[in-house]
């Protein structure tokens, strides 16, 4: 695939002197979801501002659809949607106002029946007329959401886009996010919801101080990272774990009635086998056996806990 | 040029302008009418001729400038601290338009309006008294630079503000005094010589004795100084915006 977005050592230090941006390397392909995950003051949303013109990276390059962001940023901004962290909307303005004067600014020409197809999608057609501070929150991000969509970007930034909005909302924003994926766009995604990025992010970089500690394909790094846990669920209760199954660490439940055993699925083997020849060999009756995915969240608590350079 | 986003700024900024029009135009009409009363009626009645001129016509090009001029930096200022403050300026820097662009949306609106207020004011005096335009071309000249030139200056200080008391700082401190020491109710020829040295540096005697001229064909100062004094000023505020937004000063980190 077609790389579209390319940042080489990027860096940023505020004026006070705050290190925001540690030489940032990150190469993004056409038609990808990425998730950018990271803590509170990781970089994210400075990484973001960066590629989009808000904030002057202080070293660094990066390039949008070939072009670079400081000498072709007409080119490189021509491609790019934004849908901020905070939300600015001018509160008095029509709904229909704001989302046309978005697309004059990015130098497309007026299409209503476009500006007609992107505020139904996101179930603000009966309010295009509405004045958007008397628009709840939510409501407001959808603006923020067309806004960026009624230019017709090939790459959409999406900061924190479901950060304090409600259930419908975010299974709307997925909806969106997967019609445009279809359309081929490219989103890069930030966000703290870990569901967020593991439902529907492609591959996931991980940042925090200021430096990317990994990028990794989603269905990889669950299977490098991930740990597995498996529960057996016994007939009768048993009183101890038998000792031919304490050499695999499993644990007992205090009632006694289902034992849990975790593996790493990136080992050679994972003994289950073993683990249930031994099980019957005991005499043990199953009733049921389970197996779960630690999620992405766990890998990535531990992720920033060891600080993987 | 990216011309559709200098339209959708300047259409924005025109709307905003539309939704408060009683508003917009009712404040220079009533102040203007306070002031030929006052002026013009009360005060003129006992001031005869200043340089051949009716007092009550002589003091309508400087109510004109002075409206002008209080209204293209009010709202050329308003219009970029706006979205500065509720932080919208997000948009215009992740847009794909370069500065010139951005003021020449802004700075735009910001003169039509000063302008149409200039007009209006203009005829609200033609119902108070009776005045001739000597040379119209040069009076729309004049009054269309000056609403360019101060629309500028506004949107300098509109991105210098940091808060809604600097943003009234300027206009209240500077520009006031100076167009009301700057020869918008007498003649500077009226002044004690050693007075009509100090005027000479006020720039704003430049701008209303030119615009007087139009109107009746006299001067303190001569027609060309007063162009020049213009065209420095719209230079050296156009500069200043070009260094701003090179540098990103107090819109992008």
């Amino acid at each position: 695939m077609r790389e579209i977005v390319k940042v080489e050592g990027l860096s940023k230090v505020y004026a006070g002197g705050f290190e925001a941006l540690k030489g940032v390397d990150l190469s993004i392909c056409e038609g990808e979801i990425l998730a950018l995950l990271g803590p509170n003051g990781a970089g994210k949303t400075t990484l973001i501002s960066a590629l989009c013109g808000i904030t002057s990276p202080t070293g660094g390059s990066a390039s949008i659809g070939g072009h670079d962001i400081i000498t072709g940023y007409r080119a490189a901004r021509r491609l790019v949607g934004l849908v901020p962290q905070e939300i600015a909307l001018e509160p008095f303005e029509l709904v229909i106002n704001t989302v046309r004067f978005s697309r004059g600014l990015f130098g497309k020409r007026r299409d209503d029946a476009l500006i007609e197809k992107i505020l139904r999608q996101l179930s603000l057609w009966d309010k295009r007329n509405a004045r958007t501070r008397e628009l709840s929150d939510a409501m407001k991000r959808r603006v923020l959401i067309a806004k960026a969509l009624c230019h017709e970007p090939r790459v959409l930034f999406l900061d924190e886009p479901t950060a304090g909005v409600d259930v419908e909302l975010r299974r709307d924003m997925w909806k969106i996010v997967e019609g445009l994926r279809a359309d081929g766009v490219t989103i890069i995604l930030t966000t703290h919801y870990i569901e967020e990025a593991e439902a529907i992010a492609d591959r996931i970089a991980v940042i925090d101080g200021g430096r990317i500690l990994l990028t990794e394909d989603k269905v990889t790094l669950m299977q490098q990272m991930g740990r597995k846990t498996l529960r057996i669920d016994l007939k009768e209760p048993a009183t101890a774990v038998p000792d031919a199954l304490k050499a695999y660490g499993v644990v007992l439940s205090e009632d006694g009635m289902h034992l849990t055993y975790t593996y790493d699925t990136r080992g050679e083997g994972t003994g289950i086998t073993r683990l249930l020849q031994a099980l019957s060999s005991e005499g043990l009756a199953l009733r049921d056996i389970q197996t779960t995915q630690s999620s992405l969240e766990e890998i990535f608590v531990g992720l920033i806990k060891e600080g993987v350079a | 040029m990216n011309f559709p986003a200098i339209w959708a700024i300047y259409v924005y900024e025109m709307k905003r302008f539309f939704r408060t029009l009683m508003e917009s135009l009712l404040s220079p009409v009533i102040s203007t009418s306070l002031y030929f009363v006052v002026f013009g009626a009360a005060i003129g009645s006992r001031i005869d001729q200043v340089e051949g001129v009716t007092y009550g016509a002589f003091i309508v090009p400087g109510l004109i400038m002075l409206s002008v001029m209080t209204q293209a930096i009010s709202n050329a200022s308003f219009g970029i601290y706006f979205p500065k403050f509720i932080g919208t300026i997000f948009e215009l820097l992740s847009a794909p338009i370069n500065f010139l662009e951005i003021v020449i949306g802004y700075v735009g609106a910001a003169a039509t309006k000063a302008l149409l207020i200039g007009v209006i004011i203009l005829i609200t005096a033609k119902l108070f008294v009776d005045i001739e335009v000597m040379h119209p071309g040069a009076m729309i000249a004049f009054l269309l630079l000056t609403c360019v030139s101060f629309s500028l200056f506004g949107f300098i200080i509109g991105i210098w503000s940091q808060n809604f008391q600097q943003l009234q700082l300027i206009p209240l401190l500077v520009i006031t005094p100076l167009v009301f020491l700057g020869g918008a109710f007498y003649s500077i020829s009226m002044l004690p010589p050693s007075w009509q040295t100090v005027t000479l540096f006020n720039p704003v005697v430049y701008l209303i004795s030119g615009f007087r001229w139009s109107f009746f064909g006299v001067s303190d100062v001569p027609v060309v100084a007063s162009l020049i004094a213009i065209g420095v000023f719209t230079a050296l505020c156009l500069g200043v915006i070009w260094w701003i937004f090179k540098t990103g000063y107090r819109i992008k980190s």
